[in-house]
């Protein structure tokens, strides 16, 4: 059984220019261990997904309009308070992209580190002191002892970010939801960070969902990949076939879009258009207006994901009739 | 090479760090740009690349005489800037412009993109009142926006319309050499290729010299002529961009290419990645000799002796590394 089951889920915002259907139906599986990317441009639904599951969507504007995310046998989205404090921020676990937004600036590292511990698990203060230290140690923070009892603006943006991940690992969760986390970061300590992601991932057993725009970043990192437009998943694969055999016109482009791969001094390829206005209804495919292969039953037609081969699954019309 | 353009001779950009606020002490200095020697040719794209807090905004800053420069000659087409008047500097500075990050910042909210492109034309009266419509409608085409949005603001416009807005702006004096300080960073993927296919094609129609910074290794080798590799306010490689980037020589350079992920799950799943430990060393206390030397894998007790001077590895590029033959 998979460790976590999102099944049709629907994240809208009730804002005064209109309901945006930011998660328009997504449904997906992760299992113990595994390492699923979600990858996408800005505004296309990824960090709402990654709420949702955590109960962290602003309500209001946002709602969670339906669907079921089960975890190890609880349905986190219609489950108790309790039974949902016992999973979130303990066995389900997120880190961002600016770690300011986990970091309270007034508190001391130690403080906030040790803060889950003290909640989750039934230790003492000088317990819990000796494992958030073991833990800054494990994300590579030198002189870690002095360290822990400073400020968050006393550390540099990539120690900020590793003292982030120690405290959302620090319960040792079963679940990590990455979202963006080496964004924002310098390419020698987005190095440094996936590596540390991947040390950690192999001594926990733990799974991961990391969303990210960067399919350079995926390659080396996931086992699986969702693409997602729109707020709906557009192609799931596991990441060869998705990077050797890509079946949606959505996916094909992101990949030429990729600056390497392009022929040096050419211009660099762009995607036509913007995406759609999730507010305004979509029927069909929601690529469709940029999509270079679509014919006018594209625009009209609802489409769903669909598997092709096992494991291989898009939502493409034509591709799905075997026009393209 | 052809003639350059802009020459950099051993350019220092520091900055006095003091503590207290009525007695102020001095109580160290920031070498953001410590020794800086390149130059420019007409029409080149010249990359300039490195970690957060290396130098390189610094460098920009002082090339434009934001910031006072400490030691060392800038010299555009003959003329040095470090040694002019002010009337000269003000002449000189519209052969010079800059495109910054972030377009929200650099573009006063109050002023219509009319005024924002007129206000420059009026400023070094390069233009007739009356010609200053006309003008303003045939740079916003240039950067690709329609002249009917003449009147409107820049909250009005999305993040990619404003980095054209600023790129429009630079332009207005028909400069001889633009810094694009990041332009694309604070930008959606999808909209920074539109911006960096114009900043090319703009490059290329108007003969300009463009400095691009950048810290996305595959957009800098995508458009640079030649790339430069700055680390702790030194450049420490500098050649052709293909080179510099497909086979890099210093061991900074090398870290800094094994660290960009590529797209192919093959290939990254099995190539040795160099990480290189901790963070840059402050630029108040650099490390005494090569400044790398505490980062780097192939360091040896010479490497702290001297600072290595940036000599000819090949018959195109220089590097700044006393075991570049060894390793
Ligand atoms: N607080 C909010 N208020 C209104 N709409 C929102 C809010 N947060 C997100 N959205 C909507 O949800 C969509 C998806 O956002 P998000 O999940 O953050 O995208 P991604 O992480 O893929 O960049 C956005 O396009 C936006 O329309
Ligand atoms: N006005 C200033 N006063 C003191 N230090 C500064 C100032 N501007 C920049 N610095 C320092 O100079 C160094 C180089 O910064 P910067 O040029 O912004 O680097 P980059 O653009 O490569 O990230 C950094 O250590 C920064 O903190
Ligand atoms: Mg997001
Ligand atoms: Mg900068």
């Amino acid at each position: 059984m998979p460790l976590l089951t999102v099944t049709d889920l629907r994240t809208h915002f009730h804002t005064r220019n209109g309901v945006y259907r930011a998660v328009d139906g997504v449904s997906f599986t992760i299992e113990r261990g595994e390492t699923l990317g979600i990858v996408g441009e800005s505004g296309s639904g990824k960090s709402v997904t990654g709420y949702s599951l955590m109960g962290l969507v602003p309500t209001p504007p946002g709602r969670i309009e339906g669907g079921t995310a089960v975890f190890d046998g609880v349905d986190l989205l219609h489950c108790t308070p309790a039974e949902a404090r016992a999973i979130r921020g303990k066995r389900v676990a997120m880190i961002f992209q600016d770690p300011m937004t986990s970091l309270n600036p007034y508190l001391r590292i130690a403080d906030q580190l040790i803060e889950p511990l003290l909640i989750h698990q039934d230790i003492g203060r000088a317990e819990a002191l000796r494992r958030g230290l073991e833990m800054l140690v494990a994300v590579g923070i030198n002189d870690a002892a002095r360290r822990m009892h400073l400020y968050p603006h006393e550390f540099s943006g990539g120690m900020r970010q590793r003292v982030m991940i120690a405290m959302a690992l620090i319960t040792r969760p079963e679940l990590l939801i990455a979202d963006e986390p080496t964004t924002a970061l310098d390419v020698t300590v987005q190095a440094q960070i996936l590596e540390l992601i991947q040390k950690l991932q192999r001594e926990l057993g733990m799974a991961v969902i990391f969303i990210t725009h960067d399919l350079g970043v995926i390659s080396g990192l996931c086992d699986r990949v969702q693409v997602m437009y729109a707020g709906r998943i557009v192609e799931t694969a596991d990441t060869r076939t998705l990077f050797k055999a890509p079946r949606h016109p959505y996916t094909r482009a992101l990949q030429r879009s990729i600056p390497s791969l392009q022929q040096k001094g050419a211009e660099l390829y762009t995607i036509q258009g913007m995406p759609p206005d999730l507010s305004k209804p979509l029927p069909g495919c929601p690529f469709a207006a940029r999509c270079e292969f679509a014919l006018p039953k594209c625009v009209e037609t609802p489409v769903h994901l669909r598997e092709e081969v096992p494991g291989h699954s898009h939502a493409c019309l034509r591709a799905q009739l075997g026009e393209i | 090479m052809p003639e350059p353009i802009l020459e950099l001779r051993d350019v220092k950009t520091h900055f006095p760090v003091t503590h207290g606020f009525i007695h102020r002490r001095l109580v160290g200095t920031v070498r953001a740009v410590d020794g800086v020697t390149l130059s420019i040719a007409r029409g080149e794209v010249l990359g300039l690349v490195g970690e957060s807090g290396c130098g390189k905004s610094t460098l920009a800053r002082t090339i434009l005489q934001l910031v006072p420069v400490t030691g060392g000659a800038i010299i555009l087409e003959g003329r040095n800037l470090t040694s002019g008047t002010a009337a000269e500097i003000q002449e000189v500075r519209r052969d010079l412009q800059m495109v910054f990050q972030d377009p929200y910042a650099s573009l006063n909210p109050r002023m219509t993109v009319f005024d924002t492109l007129a206000e420059p034309l009026r400023v070094h009266r390069v233009a007739a009142p009356a010609d200053i419509p006309g003008r303003v409608a045939r740079l916003m085409e240039l950067v690709g926006l329609a002249p009917r949005y003449m009147r409107k603001y820049p909250h009005e416009f999305s993040g990619g319309q404003r980095q054209r807005i600023a790129i429009a702006r630079a332009l207005a004096l028909e400069p001889k050499v633009i810094i694009a300080d990041e332009p694309v960073s604070a930008l959606d993927v999808s909209i920074q290729a539109q911006i960096l296919n114009l900043l090319a094609q703009l490059g290329r129609r108007m003969n300009l010299s463009l400095i691009f910074i950048a810290h996305d290794l595959s957009v800098v080798k995508h458009i640079s002529d030649r790339v430069a590799v700055m680390y702790l306010g030194k450049i420490v490689e500098l050649g052709p961009a293909v080179e510099v980037i497909e086979r890099p020589l210093h061991p900074y350079t090398r870290a800094l290419v094994s660290a960009i992920p590529n797209a192919n799950p093959d290939t990254e799943r099995t190539r040795q990645r160099i990480v290189l430990p901790g963070d840059p060393p402050s630029p108040m206390n650099p490390p005494a000799g090569c400044s790398f030397h505490p980062r780097c894998p192939f360091a040896l007790e010479k490497c702290r002796a001297a600072v290595p001077p940036l000599l000819p590895a090949d018959h195109q590029r220089t590097v700044a590394c006393v075991r570049l033959g060894e390793i």
